[in-house]
């Protein structure tokens, strides 16, 4: 190292003299270029050693950080994977008494990064000997696969989890995931819908209140009382296999409150696995499907007509010769040969003494009640199924006539028991709701007809069960026992012909029930569909609602009303029978 | 020890007296802390590929003893002969990376290797040490002649070179080769304003490298945002030093080097910090720093200009490499592919690595009063 000065500008002149012997060529220069070189070369090669030895000092530094000073900082302590509180987010749904309709299980879901699994092969059979529902093959493809991140299966159980845990192979992992659980199956389906993998709500309470139950953790509860739902969805499978029915539908309704106490839709299907669904159990028909209500309208029609005074309840009407109006004609189920009052009307559901009742009060006025009875355009829900009902346009002379037997409008259910609700509640009209009302707030309420009127249409109603074509169901008619304990239900059967082409199937029937209870002051409006019912041996062959829907209602009060606090009466009660008397 | 006498004018003795026994010596130590980690960190990597335990350590020590006999022999080399030999291999391994393009083996999307009958061939690491050579005679022509041909063919050998490394694609090479080509002509007095262009396009082929090699990109975005994606390996390094702390666990003790992938090549480091600590660790840098500094001082009071830029360039290529990969290894950068020297399991490379060392030795001999060559 002493042969040579080491220094920037000043190098040994005579050294220089010494190497640069003559050159070849002979050639005399001034400026020597080799030395000039040498001499640039020897300072820029100080720049470039400076250059090393300060990445090389760097790299000691980093060293020294990572390895002893920062070491405290970030112990690598091992993550214990099964033993943490496990955060579920996704809030409860209960009913109105606070059973659990949804709830979340935290659970851990397996996933792969093919990139680090060392054997495929082996991992694969490993999987699926702790796994015995996986595919050997799919497995296996996923784990040779170029994506970064594939499923194995999710949801384990904790079981699960811990078996594959132990197999110990490199590059399975878990995640820790929910699963939704539906305690009541589908006993809520239509209500509550469901979930996707991603526990994203997907139907019913699940998808509208998404964000809700995402953001806060207290339950969500819900106007609906399991009891009752587990009564109308027993009744309504009764009613569908007894008379061999495609589908049914059913409501309860609070009409003090408008909560709902009970919503059926069926068939129905496993919220749990919906793989198995069906777009027909998909469908919701209590609030989804819109459908001509028939004869259930009717409560509407006399509404709308003894409220405009148009027509007085005892005003006859020649409903001896069915009615004719362009190239239709109104027919009765039960011709008769004289002339009916309103009340008559009602209680036989005379189709041409309804229409004759419509045109009293025409068009315009029957379009005004029926926007005001909330028929004209699709209810408020906290569900997103809810249908939108097919109103007539233009509002004919014909649509007039046709409306007021439940023709020529479809309307879904929860619509029509909101509007049955008002007729029988003094004429106030409170919107439906999913969700349990807080006894502090106050309830929206619009006044549609007068408590007066309100009061005969009760009347009507009751007369239905007790003299009119309900009687059948509610053993009304039987005279041999007086003192039989009755929950005075009123209603209305409504049997419509379904729509089919371009015309009605007379074969094809969908029969329903609107009623409430008790009479007296009513408290509860029930309303069943049953669709497409054939009759059978113990009906004689009838499937109209009186056969069908009715004794489905009557089944429905008398398990509901005892869970429900209403005491029976003893049906002939002269205190009663006076209450129920029409003047 | 060889005691050869200060007379002995054959070769070996001459060789001897004239070598730079410093570099030499550290070069063996780094070898052999290098079979140390080998033996440490391989048997987990064997294992999981289903290989003989001992099979890395074998083939390790199988390459690894030729490659010094090609060191010391190689560096008996004249300067004159170094340039021969160099401009040879540069042709061969040109050629040879040519035919990695035509008929080469593509190993994780990338064709680099050739084989030959009993082993596979990287081409491309010969033309490193090569190259350097190569270029610096170049250089130095140039300045001696004030011929600007010499340039001209440098430059077309380093885009020749660049080319056909990027079609392989090979991007640590490129930058290796650039770096060190680019530091030659640094020290062969390119002008200033010349070296600030050349800096600027350097850096814009780095950027352009970023947009144009999704891997490049899914790299230096990892780096910079560990939590975008998978940082395993990096991760698991920090890990191990962190492991290893002052002292280190003691060689052959390390418990996270098994969950390092390529713990016996680019991650080897990590195991030495895990297994030997940091004391350890600082010792290697200083080694490498031995290596390059005392090739520098050698270097400078070299009074050929080919052997300055020569030995300057064959250091500079050795003490990059190293930096790179312990840099990488410490997540000081992106994760790039690069053994470290002598160190990391690494068949072929070993003697393209043996061949360079050896070449910087024999153009850093003392040579007295020879001039410069013609």
């Amino acid at each position: 190292m002493s042969d040579a000065p080491f220094s920037l500008t000043g190098f040994d002149i005579a050294g220089m003299e010494r190497i640069q012997a003559p050159r070849p060529e002979g050639r005399v220069r001034l400026n020597n270029p080799t030395s000039h070189a040498l001499e640039q070369g020897r300072s820029r090669l100080l720049v470039t050693a400076a250059l090393f030895a300060l990445v090389l000092g760097a790299i000691g530094v980093r060293l020294a950080d990572t390895m002893v000073f920062s070491r405290e900082a970030e112990p690598p302590v091992a993550e214990n994977t099964t033993a943490r509180p496990l955060p579920v987010t996704r809030a409860e749904i209960t009913d109105r008494n606070g059973v659990l309709l949804a709830t979340s299980l935290a659970t851990a879901s397996a996933y792969a990064d093919p990139k680090l699994v060392i054997d495929a092969e082996e991992a694969a059979r490993k999987l699926v000997a702790t796994l015995p529902d996986l595919d050997y093959r799919q497995v296996l493809k996923d784990l040779k696969g170029e994506k970064r991140f594939v499923w194995i299966k999710r949801n384990l159980t904790p079981r699960q989890e811990f078996e594959v845990n132990k197999l110990g192979i490199p590059g399975v992992f878990f995640q820790q995931e929910e699963h939704r659980i539906y305690p009541q199956g589908s006993l809520t389906a239509h209500l509550i819908g469901l979930t996707g993998i991603d526990n994203n709500g997907l139907m019913g309470i699940e998808q509208s209140f998404d964000k809700r139950l995402r953001e806060n953790s207290e339950p969500l509860r819900l106007s609906i009382d399991v009891r009752l739902q587990h009564i109308m969805r027993k009744e309504i499978t009764q009613s569908i296999q007894d008379f061999n029915a495609i589908g049914g539908a059913g409501l309860i309704m609070d009409i003090k409150t408008g909560e709902i106490l009970s919503m059926v839709s069926l068939p129905d299907f496993d919220p749990q696995n919906p793989g198995e669904m069906h777009d027909d159990s998909k469908f919701n028909r209590a609030t989804l499907g819109v459908y001509e209500m028939g004869s259930v309208f009717k409560i509407l029609n006399t509404a709308i007509a003894l409220e405009t005074g148009s027509v007085k309840l005892h005003e006859t009407f020649e409903t001896n010769h069915p009615l004719k109006i362009g190239r239709f004609t109104i027919h009765d189920d039960e011709p008769v040969n004289y002339w009916m009052d309103v009340v008559d009307i009602f209680r036989k559901s005379s189709n041409i003494g309804s229409a004759k009742m419509a045109e009293k009060f025409g068009i315009d006025v029957q379009r005004d009640y029926m926007g005001r009875f909330g028929m004209l355009k699709a209810p408020s829900l906290e569900i997103p199924e809810v249908g939108a009902p097919l109103v007539p346009n233009p509002w004919r002379q014909t649509t007039l006539l046709t409306v007021a037997f439940g023709h020529g409008i479809s309307v879904s259910p929860i619509q029509m028991v909101s509007a049955v609700g008002a007729v029988v509640d003094g004429g106030i009209l409170r919107p439906a709701t999913l969700l349990k009302r807080d006894p502090n707030t106050e309830i929206p309420e619009t006044r549609v007809i007068s408590p007066q009127t309100s009061a005969i249409l009760r009347k009507l109603m009751r007369l239905v069960v007790t003299e009119g074509t309900g009687k059948t169901a509610f053993g009304t008619g039987d005279l041999k026992a007086p003192d039989t304990l009755d929950y005075l239900v009123g209603g209305k059967t409504g049997t419509a012909e379904k729509v089919s082409g371009k015309g009605y199937a007379h074969k094809s029937l969908r029969t329903s029930f609107a009623g409430a209870f008790p009479m007296t002051d009513p408290r509860y409006v029930v309303f069943v569909m049953v669709d497409e019912p054939h009759g059978n041996k113990k009906s004689f062959g009838f499937a109209t609602a009186g056969w069908v829907a009715a004794p489905a209602v009557q089944r429905i009060v008398w398990q509901a009303a005892p869970l429900l606090g209403v005491k029976p009466v003893v049906r002939n009660d002269p205190e009663v029978l006076q209450a129920m008397a029409i003047n | 020890m060889i005691t050869l006498s200060r007379t002995d004018q054959s070769v070996i003795g001459r060789w001897w007296w004239t070598v730079d026994r410093w570099t030499l010596a550290t070069v063996f130590l780094i070898a052999t802390i290098g079979v140390v980690l080998i033996q440490a960190a391989s048997p987990p990597v064997a294992e999981r590929i289903g290989l003989d335990n001992f099979h890395f350590i074998q083939h390790h020590v199988m390459m690894l003893i030729p490659t010094l006999i090609i060191m010391v022999g190689v560096s008996l080399l004249s300067p004159k002969g170094v340039r021969r030999m160099a401009m040879i291999l540069f042709l061969l391994s040109l050629a040879g990376v040519a035919l990695t393009l035509v008929s080469g083996v593509q190993i994780k999307g990338a064709t680099r290797w050739i084989h030959l009958p009993g082993l596979s061939v990287q081409p491309s690491e010969f033309i490193k040490p090569a190259f350097a050579v190569v270029a610096a005679w170049l250089f130095a022509q140039a300045r001696h002649t004030n011929n600007v041909v010499y340039f001209g063919v440098c430059i077309i050998f380093y885009l020749m070179i660049v080319a056909l490394l990027l079609m392989q694609p090979d991007l640590g090479m490129t930058f290796v080769v650039s770096a060190v080509w680019f530091g030659q002509f640094f020290i062969a007095g390119l002008p200033i304003l010349l070296v600030a262009v050349l800096v600027v396009c350097g850096l814009s082929g780095l950027v352009g490298a970023y947009f144009l090699f999704p891997h490049v990109q899914s790299r230096v975005n990892r780096f910079l945002d560990p939590a975008a994606g998978d940082n395993y390996q990096v991760q698991r390094a920090l890990d191990a030093f962190q492991h290893g702390g002052l002292w280190g666990t003691g060689p052959g003790q390390g418990t996270v080097k098994m969950t390092i992938p390529d713990a016996h090549a680019d991650f080897i480091f990590a195991v030495a910090g895990e297994e030997l600590g940091m004391l350890w660790c600082l010792f290697i840098v200083l080694l490498f720093g031995v290596v390059v500094m005392r090739s520098f001082a050698r270097a400078y009071s070299e009074q050929s200009l080919f052997v300055m830029l020569g030995a300057a360039g064959l250091a500079m290529q050795f003490g990059l490499q190293a930096c790179i990969n312990m840099a990488s290894s410490l997540h000081m950068m992106p994760t790039k592919g690069m053994t470290l020297p002598f160190i990391s399991y690494g068949g072929s490379s070993l003697i393209a690595l043996g061949i360079g060392v050896g070449m910087l030795l024999a153009l850093t001999r003392k040579r007295f009063g020879q001039g410069d060559l013609p």
